[in-house]
């Protein structure tokens, strides 16, 4: 539009987001910058004032994340997200920690880290950004890679079989559990808000298309990985979690599947060591 | 790229018009784009649920062919604005 080329508004989002950093390092057609914005969507509605937020983020293409937020934010070492989200939680209780990262970060190389802060039911957030494939590094095959499918270290398809992501939260203690894809936005950010309601360790995996190094070697373009997320995906919150792998063919369950009380790491913790001072 | 799902119910079609019709307020929206940021993955074009943008012609700064406007349904659902991974795009009520 003319009217609008002459005098440009700001984004309404700039105030969350670093601008000297902007343009960020994400592919053309990499979703990695639609579930920030989603999140960042859900921080911006859900009231709370931006400096009782905290987000943290490991190593790799979503572990920009935490470089691009215009709150305080830290970028960790490789798969060591969730430690030192663990240690800002435990130094101040009262901030919100978002982990933003990625799958092989998360779940491969900080694997260990995850299934035991979720099984202290640790009061932080993470979102998972799934891309299936290692994508900064060149495109070797990680724990998500889908059965068959192709990576620069698998190149006639890959033997092993994936993480059932959702599964594993909710076997090692998690109590929120969620499952969404880039192209459902204002899920994610209804389920960022839930996350953050949600007393004790939340966990929300989000699809996004890697055109570059999973989408080049599986013939697939970003808006035809757009197109399975549009046309092969099922809301089912109510789901059999162990039946939530990822087979575009069968169809991929999405939903809100687990949100349940139990006490968090923080309120056990204080109940034992610091009954007497509180 | 064709997108049978959408097409199919893109303008809804009512058998008689709506009694309260003209109480109904319809939000109206204006599109705002940031030419220079623009990657052009076509998200925004393939997914607004009114068909409102268009690949541009032109190219900005990084040759990239940034959105354009092509009509004037835009209903203010600010989608485009969640959905673009580079901020380049928002949505704003019409006045």
């Amino acid at each position: 539009m003319k009217a609008t080329a002459a005098k440009p508004l700001p984004h309404p989002m700039e105030d969350l987001i670093r601008m000297d950093r902007i343009p960020h390092i994400w592919c053309s057609g990499c979703g990695t910058g639609s579930v920030f914005m989603a999140c960042l969507s859900a921080i911006k509605e859900s009231g709370i004032p931006y400096n009782e937020f905290s987000m943290v983020s490991g190593i790799g293409c979503s572990g920009r994340g935490a470089g691009y937020i215009n709150v305080d934010s830290f970028h960790t070492t490789h798969g060591r997200a969730i430690p030192f989200a663990t240690g800002i939680k435990m130094a101040k209780p009262d901030l919100n920690v978002i982990v933003f990262s990625g799958d092989g970060d998360l779940f491969a190389i900080g694997g260990n880290h995850f299934i035991h802060a979720a099984r202290r039911n640790m009061d932080i957030t993470v979102i998972c950004v799934n891309n299936l494939i290692y994508g900064m590094t060149g495109g070797q095959v990680a724990a998500t890679t889908p059965h068959k499918a192709k990576s620069s270290t698998t190149a006639a398809g890959n033997p092993e079989t994936p993480f059932n992501l959702p599964l594993l939260a909710y076997a090692s203690g998690a109590t929120f559990v969620a499952r969404w894809t880039m192209l459902h936005s204002r899920d994610i950010a209804d389920a960022v808000q839930m996350a953050l309601n949600n007393k004790g360790f939340s966990f929300i995996e989000v699809l996004s298309p890697c055109p570059i190094n999973y989408g080049r070697r599986n013939k697939e373009k970003a808006l035809e990985t757009l197109r399975l997320y549009h046309d092969n995906t099922i809301i089912k919150s109510n789901a059999d979690l162990s039946e939530l792998d990822i087979d575009f063919k069968r169809g991929v369950v999405l939903g809100n599947f687990i949100n349940k009380e139990k006490p968090s790491h923080d309120e056990q913790y204080s109940k034992i060591y610091h009954a007497e001072a509180g | 790229m064709t997108r049978k799902a959408i097409k199919k119910d893109e303008t809804m079609v009512f058998w008689r018009d709506p009694l309260d019709s003209d109480d109904i307020h319809v939000t109206r929206g204006v599109v705002h784009i940031i030419e220079e940021r623009c990657k052009g993955c076509g998200y925004c074009i393939a997914y607004c649920p009114r068909k409102v943008l268009e690949r541009s012609k032109d190219f900005n700064s990084n040759g990239y062919h940034p959105p354009t406007v092509k009509s004037e349904e835009c209903l203010d659902c600010c989608y485009c604005q969640l959905l673009c991974p580079e901020f380049a795009i928002f949505t704003v009520e019409a006045t």
